[in-house]
């Protein structure tokens, strides 16, 4: 809350540094602004900058270090004997202490030494933050103050404002690309661990998964068999039925809505078809448990066919309507880009409308329509809730769509709820599934887009 | 008018016989009125050339020679239009046969993102005109040598189309049309895309296929109408103000418009 208070002085002031500034700029150009570098405005951006932006930095660098700090010193002063304690009682102790401070819920009784040392934690990290709180707002007055100062006209505010915003801007692309770096990297790493426990080849190849190891000696448990290709042919198969659903019916549509609708019509359909995708997965799930599974079951059993309650079939089907928009509007789109000169000029040749459309229009789209497919195919490859409710958890290895199976990302779900150890491998297991996941996703992004990109050159 | 004994009469016809020809042509955009009452005869294997100020209905009017306003939406057109004496807005006309007779070349070159072999044989499939593969090799090296692009192109006739540069691509075009051996071919603005020296190519090349083609060209430059075209028809604001033989047009013009345009007054 404190820091929020301190935000919002921080701005007032920027702010009225943004008003002097401006006045300052003014009083400085004698009455005549265009004799000034920039435009007014930007000195007063200028000196708003220097007031907000050091002490913007204090504050960030503050709220980083100091529990650091606190607690550096908070160890310090407790007793020498305390001090010698092993590393997790250590820990425990400090969590009281701080617990202490705060006013929270303590798990030992309150001695003497514990008080004091609970009563020094706070009353030190209450008057770090006084401080703080003052020399924040010092610093913003010195920057105000020298900044403006500062303005001359020839001062190039403009460009130094313009700077500012430039680094701004790269500091925020950085943090996404560190944080995607950071996720890939852990992932490399904790599947590295899992690779020390079960081997690469074994995970890759193996043909049974049960991941159900035993957590004490005496337990009995599953055997832990790492052998993923159960779950890589379940994917597989739920991807390729919601294919076969979703590319006929998206293409389809692409082509009427770009083709054949009257322009009233395509307004319409296509925004209705985008908002399949939209819809909250769960909610195709219990569509795909409730209405698909039993529907599929019973239409099977009335043609004597052995179907289980939750089948591959079901969650491929859900999933391929909820992929649908994804090939149904990108190719739209990219079908709509053919220039209209190339249509023409299948006309002029006499060619009718669906031959332009198949020989001509359709071939020129098409490295953009495979984008759209494999889009379509790595959101599939990546779906979890549909799966979890339709297709089951068993994870059988079968080419019959009737059966349940399981994928990837739904083990990585079981995998990964309830309590767990966070170095056996049954957990370690699932960031070696993330790692195999990440990859087949990243390569079809990747070839999407590069296919996308040839696209795009063809016509400029 | 008997139009179908008449279509089946030989091209042996007296030269003066019109290859096509117009009459009382009015052409709507929704309410709009883009041509008046347009009396026009195109000459067998002369070349026709229209020109006129921007937006007075020269391309309208040659998409009406081969029914490509049909693909435009809410554009009407009325009168009679014939090619050889039929009349080729009536019902029951089988718009892929008329466009087939009569071809087209666009102001800006569209080959098909395809192979330069690919382009030729497009239409020639499309009509079944070549029953094996080696007819099929024999049109396209026929049509692209007659474009004057054989030489250049004969050792890589599987490349993109696409890759020419734009004179290149504008006689893959003018090739492509004349693979499926129409009778007249529609040029509008074949040149305003490219520079003098691929323009003369064309020019030559016109007047070349003026021997086999009928051949009507839209064109806002006065020098090209009268280098390559017999005939020169001047439309404004929708009418088709004058028409004679170019010479005539362009020396001692009839009217106050056409004289106006000519000589640069406005335009
Ligand atoms: N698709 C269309 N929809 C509506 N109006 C059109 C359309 N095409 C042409 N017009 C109108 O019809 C008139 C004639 O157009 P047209 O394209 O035939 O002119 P043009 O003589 O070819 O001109 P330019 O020399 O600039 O090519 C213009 O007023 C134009 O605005
Ligand atoms: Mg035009």
């Amino acid at each position: 809350m404190n820091s929020f208070i301190l935000i919002a002085i921080l701005l007032t002031l920027a702010t009225i540094g943004y008003s002097f500034g401006q006045r300052r700029a003014r009083k400085v150009s004698g009455g005549e602004p265009s004799t000034l570098h920039s435009r007014p405005q930007y000195y007063g951006l200028y000196v708003a900058l220097w007031c907000g932006i050091p002490s913007l930095i204090l504050m960030a660098i503050w709220l980083i270090v100091e529990p650091q700090v606190a607690e550096w010193m908070l160890i310090s002063n407790l007793p020498e004997d305390i001090q010698a304690l092993p590393a997790d009682r250590l820990s425990l102790l400090i969590n009281d202490v701080k617990n202490l401070a705060s006013g929270n819920i303590v798990s030992r009784e309150i001695d003497g030494a514990l008080q004091r040392a609970a009563d020094g934690y706070a009353s030190a990290r209450q008057i770090g933050n006084a401080a703080m709180v003052v020399v924040a707002i010092a610093i913003a007055v010195i920057g105000l103050g020298f900044a403006q100062r500062h303005i001359t006209p020839t001062l190039r505010a403009r460009n130094l404002f313009e700077r500012a915003v430039s680094v701004l801007m790269i500091a925020a692309s950085t943090i996404a690309v560190l944080t995607t770096l950071g996720i890939v990297l852990s992932l490399l790493f904790e599947a590295m661990r899992f690779f020390a426990q079960v081997p690469w080849y074994e995970f890759l190849f193996g043909l049974s998964w049960s991941p159900q190891t035993a957590l004490r000696v005496d337990q009995v448990g599953g055997s832990g068999a790492f052998g993923a290709v159960p779950l890589f042919a379940g994917t597989l198969m739920i991807t390729l039925i919601a294919m076969c659903v979703a590319v006929p019916i998206g293409l389809f549509s692409a082509i009427y809505m770009s083709e054949y609708a009257p322009p009233r019509m395509r307004a319409i359909v296509k925004p209705l078809l985008e908002i399949l995708a939209g819809v909250p997965t769960v909610v195709y799930g219990f569509f795909a448990a409730l209405t698909v599974a039993p529907f599929i079951r019973r239409t099977g059993e009335s043609i004597g066919l052995d179907v289980s309650s939750e089948s591959a079939l079901a969650a491929g089907m859900v999933m391929g309507i909820m992929i649908i928009p994804f090939i149904s509007s990108l190719s739209d789109d990219v079908m709509n880009a053919v220039p209209r000169a190339l249509r023409d000029g299948a006309f002029a040749l006499g060619a009718t409308k669906s031959e332009t459309i198949k020989q001509v229009i359709f071939p020129a789209a098409l490295p953009g329509i495979v984008g759209s497919l494999l889009l379509a195919m790595s959101r599939a490859i990546g779906e979890t809730m549909i799966v979890v409710m339709a297709a089951g958890l068993a994870a059988n290895l079968t080419a019959d769509p009737l059966e349940a199976v399981t994928t990837v990302t739904v083990q990585i779900v079981t995998l990964l709820v309830g309590d767990q150890e966070f170095d056996s491998a049954k957990t370690l297991a699932a960031f070696a599934l993330g790692l195999v996941l990440f990859a087949i996703t990243l390569t079809l992004n990747v070839i999407a887009l590069h296919v996308v990109r040839r696209y795009r050159e063809k016509y400029d | 008018m008997d139009a179908v004994a008449e279509a089946e009469a030989p091209q042996t016809m007296l030269q003066n016989t019109p290859k096509m020809s117009t009459r009382r042509v009015n052409v709507y955009y929704g309410e709009t009125k883009a041509l008046k009452d347009v009396d026009l005869d195109i000459g067998e294997n002369q070349v026709t050339s229209l020109i006129g100020p921007s937006g007075c209905g020269k391309s309208t009017y040659l998409r009406c020679l081969n029914r490509m306003n049909d693909v435009i939406d809410g554009c009407r057109v009325e009168g009679d239009i014939t090619l050889d004496n039929v009349d080729i807005y009536r019902s029951g006309l089988d718009v892929v046969q008329l466009r087939a007779r009569v071809g087209m070349v666009f102001q800006k070159p569209n080959p098909f993102p395809k192979s330069i072999y690919d382009n030729i044989a497009y239409g020639p499939r499309l009509h079944g005109l070549a029953e094996t593969k080696a007819d099929l090799d024999n049109i396209v090296e026929i049509s692209l040598t007659r474009a004057g692009l054989w030489k250049e192109v004969k050792d890589r006739l599987l490349a993109p189309g696409t890759g020419l540069s734009g004179g290149q691509q504008q006689r893959l075009c003018i090739a492509r049309a004349i693979a499926v051996n129409p009778e007249v071919i529609l040029m509008d603005e074949p040149c305003s895309a490219l520079d003098p020296i691929a323009t003369a190519r064309i020019e030559e090349l016109i007047d070349e296929l003026r021997q086999n083609f009928t051949i009507v060209i839209v064109t806002h430059s006065m020098q090209q109408a009268a280098r390559v075209s017999q005939k020169t028809a001047f439309f404004h604001l929708g009418d088709l103000v004058e028409v004679s033989d170019t010479e005539q047009l362009f020396t001692n013009p009839r009217d106050q418009r056409t004289q106006g345009y000519i000589t640069g007054r406005f335009g």
